[in-house]
């Protein structure tokens, strides 16, 4: 149990009176990549939200069962949302720099943990532009405007902006559907890297991408986790019918 | 070529004439309408500069009038609308600004909130000279005749002066800006919100780094095309301190010791370019002696509201640009 980093039980969500997630119990290795896949609206994306709870913010949202990450119910009344999106950052389908300079996009967190100190700051930039491996393109434009850097490489600053307040997971939203085979690549090679340090959930549309990314594959159908094992075996010899179906391209 | 055979073929070639002559007829009349609006704008606009531009010199613009009304300039109404407008924007600003956040980022869509947002839509049709007759009883005669009281001032702010004139005007031009305030911060994109929440931004956080910078521009139109449509009233003013004439400039000065440091004194009379119209024209011992400076004075109110308006086109223009590039990418 101690290398599970994040661990539901029973997970349902709703939106109004439409369930997104039902009975949802799964448990997420630390250090390790894990796929999420499935046919639209199956509610990938609507767990990967209820682990920072971004759906908070969605009208009409309502949870029932756990949600524990290290061992912590972060649905829990004691806990505060905004420490938690801070430990737990997220990458989105598109890329959403601010359109201010790549410096500011970078420091924008920090300074919200009221980190002042210039040197300080440049250290984090530097940091996270280099785990993001984006720091050798943009170590001499980091006072153009981000929305400037061609769209592959907002994506990975993107992540370096994710990576700038330290979390322990992060949570990538199709981060690579929008790019070109390889911007793609370098974000999968990335992501690889990334594992190493942080515990990385990826919601993706590219049976071949989370083949080759993913430590362990979970497949939704319908708002159930169908099945969740390691990516090669899921890949090579599943043991339901839908995801077989589902993986072999005969629906979805 | 092949051989027309259809007789058809050769008939959706041409209208017929009557079909032909209506679409001119339709085309003519638009054009023509639309012509009779540019022609009534120029009209007003050529009278007022044909007859005003010669009168105006620097000296029109900085000179106090002589010779009743007659002759010298309109400086102490250009100082008076300047500052009215000042101290408008300094009320005007904050509270239209944080109603639109309170309305379009914190309200929930309930009952309240619609009842909030009919409220401002209504409070946008009141006629201009309603708000006067508010500012007069509310301002002046209830809050400022009981600061007086209360703090044992005499009479400084229970009698009509600049700064009900403002606050009345503020007032007036809330819905202008709580309206171009919400529709700025509807356009920014979710996505730009989500990254900030993302990021562990709490919501007044996310409002004050991401969505307020990013409709600056669109916030900045909306206190512009304000201070525009402040400028151009005459009503609310009428009973709430501008003068028809007035030797010395509403300037007070804070003795430091060394120095004095003047300002604008918020309890004093003011004249205003609006109001300096219709009295030339109503009040004046000779009206038509002083039409020069009614027109010159006109002039300088429509270049002032115009170049309002231009700037605010300039800055939606550029609000527009941002919005399209956050998109886009």
């Amino acid at each position: 149990m101690k290398d599970v980093k994040i661990y539901t039980e029973n997970l349902s969500v709703f939106f109004d009176y439409i369930q997104a997630l039902n009975n949802v119990s799964i448990q997420i290795k630390a250090n390790r990549v894990t796929s999420i896949i499935g046919p639209s609206g199956c509610g990938k994306t609507s767990f990967l939200r209820t682990l920072n709870r971004m759906n908070d913010l969605m009208h009409g949202f309502k949870m029932k069962g756990e949600v524990k990450i290290d061992g912590v119910d972060i649905y829990d009344d004691n806990i505060d949302v905004v420490n938690l999106r801070k430990l737990v950052g997220m990458v989105f389908q598109k890329s959403n720099l601010f359109p201010k300079s790549v410096y500011e996009n970078l420091i924008f967190a920090p300074k919200l943990n009221n980190i002042k100190d210039k040197n300080k700051l440049d250290e984090i930039v530097e940091r996270s532009c280099t785990q993001a491996s984006i720091w050798d393109e943009i170590k001499d434009r980091l006072n153009d405007n981000a929305l400037n850097l061609s769209a592959g490489q907002q994506q990975r600053l993107c992540i370096a902006r994710a990576l700038s307040v330290n979390p322990d997971v992060l949570l990538m939203d199709e981060p690579a559907s929008a790019l070109d085979p390889i911007s793609t690549s370098r974000i999968e090679e990335l992501i690889f890297e990334l594992k190493k340090d942080y515990t990385i959930l990826v919601v993706t549309h590219n049976m071949q991408q989370a083949a080759r990314i993913s430590d362990f594959t979970a497949f939704f159908y319908l708002g159930q986790l169908v099945e969740f094992e390691k990516t090669t075996k899921i890949f090579t010899n599943p043991s339901n019918k839908q995801t077989e179906d589902y993986i072999t391209g005969r629906f979805g | 070529m092949p051989e027309e055979k259809n007789i058809k073929n050769k008939e959706i070639r041409k209208l017929p004439a009557s079909t032909k002559y209506y679409e001119y007829f339709a085309i003519g009349l638009v054009q023509v309408i639309t012509a009779f609006v540019f022609l009534i704008l120029f009209l007003v606009l050529g009278k007022i500069f044909y007859e005003g531009a010669g009168i105006i010199d620097y000296q029109f613009l900085t000179e106090a009038p002589r010779n009743n009304m007659t002759e010298g300039g309109i400086g102490p109404a250009i100082f008076g609308t300047v500052s009215v407008m000042f101290l408008m924007i300094i009320f005007a600003v904050p509270i239209g600004v944080f109603s639109a956040v309170y309305i379009n980022e914190y309200a929930e869509d309930n009952l309240a909130q619609r009842v909030i947002r009919a409220s401002v839509n209504n409070l946008a049709g009141v006629p201009s000279i309603v708000f006067g007759l508010f500012g007069l009883g509310f301002f002046v005669l209830f809050i400022g005749k009981n600061f007086d009281e209360v703090m044992g001032t005499g009479l400084l702010l229970g009698q009509p002066a600049m700064l009900w004139a403002s606050a009345t005007l503020a007032v007036l031009v809330l819905p202008t800006i709580i309206i171009s305030t919400i529709e700025a911060l509807n356009a920014v994109p979710h996505s730009q919100r989500a990254a900030a929440y993302g990021l562990g931004a709490t919501k007044w956080q996310t409002i004050k780094g991401v969505v307020l910078p990013q409709s600056r521009s669109g916030i900045l139109t909306g206190i512009i095309l304000a201070v525009s449509r402040g400028a151009g009233e005459t009503a609310p003013v009428l009973f709430l301190g501008c003068a028809f004439f007035l030797p010395q400039l509403p300037v007070a000065y804070l003795d430091l010791g060394l120095f004095a440091v003047p300002f604008i004194n918020p309890a004093e009379q003011f004249m205003y370019l609006s109001y300096h119209i219709f009295i030339l024209a109503t009040q004046s011992s000779n009206p038509t002696l002083t039409m020069p400076v009614q027109f010159g004075t006109a002039a300088v109110l429509i270049t002032l509201t115009v170049l309002l308006n231009i700037t605010a086109v300039i800055f939606r223009f550029k609000f527009r640009r941002t919005l399209q590039v956050v998109r886009e990418n």
